[in-house]
């Protein structure tokens, strides 16, 4: 971990009890979901995290409590260091509060996470799906959603196959 | 199959005016199907008269599911697929992703592969401001700008051909290395790209830079200020016409980017003229940094010497038990990685081109999240059109240079 980063790192720890995960020099503070906003404000307001680069989530399926993290990494432009604040979301009903009025480019991106995992964002401006169609049912990057397979149509299946397609209503 | 359903005005309450509801604004769809929207965007835009009051971009046409993909295959496989994410920047996807590998795994990179991918990376970000730039002019009516541009960028392709085998979907970069050694070619090949170019570069800016019809078209229009851009997750050369000097080849070097002398362009009015002036300065930048690797590339091996994670040469399997082991595992099993986490990023002709990568303990990726820098940049959009006219609008969303596979991944 940057030395630079080690002051600010112990200040979260203090503040909101964020657990700290080190690996290959980077730092991944874990704070609870509740305290997301003011975590984030505190650190783009006091220690100049002005960019958020990253808002994502990784799906740790078949674990449960916690099922998702979301992951926010921070870079500071001025002091040029990253931080990784996560948030474990439970499997059952993953909520977290909206953090649009701190960044404003996480508006798409839990658009994206809302679409692809089904993580609710609480007071988003505005929930709609982003990347699949409207009418889609089900999250696409969640572990336990299938990847999709269309077996290829040969002699010995044709009529099989055919009778399956989707075709155009009239 | 799903349904077509019918959009009524109520689905986008929230995000029009109130005269739109009444009637007074009209509603109108901008794509997805349009040329100046350099792919498969839709923007639903508000107008009174010509004037844009919203702008409502609505994307996820050219949704492919790659990060899905990825998750299913081994690492090395998985690489394949970022080629087609960012279809104007392959190689600089392709060492996006491998830089991730090789830090979640900790394998070295020997000193030429280095080089390489540096020449490659960069004569890929000319290839790609080349493209920008031809569309840029055929937006604003400039149409052998278009010409001009794709001959130029037929030359690097025809070098990456060289290198690769490939024109465009190269997967050169490879975990630990490159592919295999450049050809005694190549050095020619970018020496005469290294001559013509300057000159090229030249003839585009007396056709255009001074031009009073492009100068016209650019100055003054969708400004955008450094609060909003950084608030909005803006990088690359967007965040530097709006003043902001953040280049991740300087400030956090990468693949030895230290030991070239280059520049960072920044200018800080923020508007479309700015934009365009910034990536004409970028092709410069980016010569002399081809130019400084050429000179002094090294010599020794192209792929790290850790047999776990790269395969052995083709001479070494008929005579070396070990070699052929590695062989197989590598190319059935693949190479396991740590449960862990890792965030690796890049700068990608459009901004930061991260990449957040989680493994499971085996050999393949948990979650590959590619951030993307056209996402974010696009995002913006809506708030730098306001007020613009809608023949503004096209100048202004080619200055953004979005490329569709980089957005819906």
């Amino acid at each position: 971990m940057d030395i630079k980063l080690e002051p600010i790192v112990k200040i979260i720890q203090e503040k909101f009890g964020a657990t700290l995960e080190e690996f290959r020099g980077e730092a991944h503070l874990f704070v609870k979901s509740e305290q997301i906003v003011e975590a984030l404000t505190l650190l783009r307001d006091e220690h100049h995290f002005e960019l958020l680069s990253v808002l994502n989530a990784v799906d740790y399926f078949p674990q449960q409590t916690p099922r998702f993290h979301v992951v926010y990494q921070l870079t500071s432009i001025a002091k040029n260091l990253s931080v990784q604040i996560r948030v474990p979301v439970n499997g059952d009903n993953p909520k977290v509060p909206t953090v649009t009025g701190v960044y404003a480019v996480a508006n798409w991106r839990e658009r994206e996470l809302l679409d692809m995992f089904g993580v609710e964002f609480e007071g988003h401006p505005d929930p709609r799906r982003i990347l699949t169609p409207e009418g889609m049912e089900g999250h696409p990057l969640r572990r336990d959603f299938p990847l999709g397979y269309e077996e290829p149509q040969f002699t010995f299946n044709f009529d099989e196959i055919r009778v399956q397609k989707p075709s155009p209503k009239e | 199959m799903t349904q077509i359903e019918e959009v009524s005005i109520e689905q986008f309450k929230h995000l029009v005016s109130e005269r739109a509801l009444t009637g007074e604004t009209m509603l109108l769809n901008m794509g997805p199907q349009h040329p100046s929207t350099h792919g498969v965007l839709r923007l639903l835009l508000e107008l009174d008269g010509e004037t844009v009051i919203n702008c409502i971009p609505d994307i996820g046409y050219l949704h492919t599911g790659i990060e899905k993909n990825m998750e299913a295959k081994t690492y090395q496989k998985a690489e394949v697929m970022t080629d087609r994410l960012d279809y104007m920047n392959p190689m600089g996807n392709n060492l996006a992703y491998v830089m991730a590998v090789e830090k979640l795994v900790d394998l070295d990179v020997p000193v030429r592969a280095q080089a390489i991918r540096v020449i490659l990376v960069e004569l890929q970000r000319i290839a790609s401001h080349l493209v920008w730039l031809g569309s840029v002019g055929l937006d604003l009516a400039a149409m052998s700008m278009f010409l001009y541009c794709f001959r130029e960028r037929e030359q690097i392709l025809d070098i990456f051909e060289l290198v690769s085998g490939q024109r465009m979907m190269t997967t050169y970069i490879r975990p630990g290395g490159v592919w295999r050694d450049v050809p005694v070619e190549f050095e020619k090949a970018v020496r005469d790209f290294l001559k013509i170019f300057p000159k090229r570069i030249d003839e585009y800016e007396t056709l255009l830079t001074k031009n009073p019809l492009f100068v016209d078209r650019m100055v003054g229009l969708g400004i955008l200020d450094v609060k909003t851009a950084l608030s909005y997750g803006v990088t690359g050369p967007m965040l530097r016409a709006s003043g902001v000097n953040w280049d991740l080849r300087k400030s956090r070097p990468y693949m030895g980017y230290e030991q070239y002398d280059f520049n960072v362009p920044v200018l800080t009015e923020g508007d479309t003229y700015a934009r365009y002036l910034v990536r004409m300065q970028e092709f410069r930048e980016s010569l002399k940094i081809i130019e400084q690797a050429l000179n002094k590339l090294p010599f020794g091996p192209v792929h790290s010497e850790n047999r776990k994670f790269v395969p052995p040469p083709r001479s070494e399997i008929g005579v070396s038990m070990e070699a052929l082991i590695h062989h197989f595992k590598l190319w059935t099993e693949g190479f396991p990685a740590p449960d862990a986490s890792i965030y690796s990023a890049v700068e990608s002709p459009r901004g930061e081109l991260g990449v957040l990568l989680a493994g499971d303990g085996g050999p393949k990726p948990r979650r590959v999240h590619m951030r993307t820098p056209s996402f974010d940049n696009l995002a913006v959009l809506p708030e730098i059109v306001k007020g613009h006219l809608v023949a503004d609008l096209v100048a202004i969303l080619a200055s953004v240079d979005i490329v569709l596979g980089d957005i819906d991944r």
